[in-house]
């Protein structure tokens, strides 16, 4: 039932990969939105407000679409909409179950176009948002890196469709990864305390960073490529659980959200750190749970295995 | 229609202190509180003028937040509302008759809806808001035709003469013409709000 359409370097392109693409590209902006407009709720909730309709999101990016047209430079709009198109690319090639590494490299692509975007523009607030974007990009960076050796380590393949359905609950080798991957989704999700470059509360500080030039139709391509964005960080939590059959995805979902939840919480619970905390706090969690799983994998597992 | 429909569902706004008491901006902050929690109607309160809707002004204009006022409205992408806050704001208020006050907001931008009191309760402040929601939509409906707010220019209106914005006063003499439109043409309505009419096609402006 699940042909192979073509085999290219030891990928295999399934149908039910080409439909995962699809459907992702289809479907992630409206789950993205929702998921987006769930978080503003929930944020209200915890601070104790009735907060916004569900759909918020979405009115406020038809309205973005809706305004005058407003730009600093042309290259500026040409970078966001570069942002948006490897985000999307990022996440065909996760849902299409092809290599995380180049999933990876996608990704950074988009977030470094998002740096031009903001250096590009000559204000001072968008360029300290884009130096504090890059800050933020060192950081995470090599705990996705390693994520991705672990799911090598663990499962043999670099491939999402291999990894999905392998025999191995990568969960089980990849607890460190997986803590260092919790850790650094806070900043990918721009949340606070490391929401450094573009936060909604940082006005006094530095206007809206990054974003600050961004306007009407620029800023509503930034925020649906947000939400293109934050569904495949989240499909990457649940890549830890998938194991190709119906118990493990349901485990799946349900960590999924338990995580989401629990970046809400912290976003409503601190303060924005400065940038020197983000990098160290990053990488020493890089370096002990990352490095810590790698090397049980690389060195104790043979070990153990004898 | 539907653009039109979704700018009156997420107005951004952007609160500028001019030389108000601190008496309407406590107000301003207090409408973002749990208790009144304005973000129930989408409402962000943002530091950007570019990515605002709503311009809440508290104070009366000086000589020396001219520049900024304008600075921040100029900025502001079409459609926009700017919204007056308290007497002060509106008139000039009590600090009217200060030597460096030169009074109400619409002195030196076009102000769309005006709430009074002193200081205006949070109430009222959501109310004018949302009063300022039907200008938008207007003023959404009449960008679509091509009409837009005019980027104000450097010059201002004193009570007795006109200052050019390259450091000239002109003082005003008789048989001067005083542009009726300067007037704000203002209807009150039942909750004594000064609503002006959204702009009509004669008063277009080419930029
Ligand atoms: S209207 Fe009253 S409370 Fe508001 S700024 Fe003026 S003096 Fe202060």
């Amino acid at each position: 039932m699940d042909t192979v359409l073509f085999t290219f370097y030891g990928y295999e392109l399934h149908v039910s990969y080409l439909v995962g693409a699809v459907l992702y590209v289809v479907l992630a902006p409206f789950a993205g939105g929702l998921i987006a407009g769930i978080d503003r709720k929930v944020t209200a909730r915890m601070q104790g407000r009735v907060g916004p309709p569900i759909l918020q999101p979405f009115y406020d990016v038809a309205k973005l679409f809706g305004k005058e047209k407003i730009t600093v430079n042309n290259a500026q709009d040409f970078y966001v909409m570069c942002t948006l198109i490897f985000m999307v690319i990022s996440g065909v090639f996760f849902f299409s179950g092809s290599n995380l590494l180049m999933m990876i490299f996608t990704l950074t692509a988009a977030s470094i176009f998002l740096v031009l975007a903001g250096y590009s523009s000559n204000s001072p607030y968008a360029q300290i948002g884009a130096e504090r974007e890059l800050l933020q990009m060192m950081a995470y960076e090599p705990m996705v890196l390693l994520s991705a050796v672990g799911f090598y380590m663990a499962c043999g393949s670099f491939n999402v469709g291999d990894i999905v359905m392998s025999d191995a609950f990568s969960f089980k080798y990849l607890i460190g990864m997986f803590i260092g991957y919790l850790f650094i989704i806070t900043i990918k999700l721009r949340k606070s305390p490391f929401d450094l470059s573009m936060s909604h509360h940082a006005h006094q500080e530095l206007v809206k960073g990054l974003t600050t030039e961004f306007s009407g139709r620029t800023l509503g391509i930034l925020e649906i490529s947000h939400w293109y964005e934050n569904v495949f960080l989240l499909g990457f939590i649940f890549l830890f659980f998938a194991r190709g059959s119906l118990p493990y995805t349901i485990l799946g979902v349900a960590v999924v959200i338990v995580c989401y939840f629990v970046e809400i919480l912290i976003d409503n619970g601190y303060a924005r750190m400065k940038w020197q905390f983000t990098i160290k706090s990053a990488w020493i969690v890089t370096l002990i749970f990352g490095g810590g799983n790698l090397f049980v994998l690389y060195y104790l597992q043979p070990i153990l295995a004898r | 229609m539907k653009t039109m429909a979704s700018i009156t569902k997420s107005p951004w706004i952007i609160h500028y202190d001019g030389s108000s008491c601190n008496g309407c901006d406590i107000e301003v902050l207090a409408c973002l509180t749990p208790m009144y929690d304005v973000e129930r109607f989408g409402i962000i309160n943002t530091g950007n003028p570019k990515h605002a809707d709503i311009f809440l002004v508290t104070g009366s204009v000086n000589e020396q937040n001219i520049p900024v006022v304008k600075q921040i409205y100029n900025q502001m992408p079409n459609p926009k509302v700017v919204v007056a806050i308290g007497i002060c704001a509106t008139s000039g208020g009590i600090f009217r008759d200060c030597y460096n006050i030169i009074g109400g907001i619409d002195k030196v931008i076009p102000v769309d809806v005006y709430v009074p009191g002193c200081a205006a309760r949070p109430e009222a402040i959501i109310d004018g808001v949302v009063k300022g929601l039907g200008v938008l939509a207007e003023k959404q409906a009449a960008l679509a035709k091509g009409i837009a707010d005019p980027t104000v220019s450097g010059a201002y209106r004193y009570e007795n003469g006109t200052y050019d914005g390259d450091g000239t006063f002109l003082p005003e003499e008789e048989g001067d013409t005083v542009i009726a439109a300067a007037e704000p043409q203002s209807t009150d309505d039942e909750n004594g709000l000064r609503v002006k009419p959204a702009m009509t096609e004669e008063q277009e402006v080419d930029d």
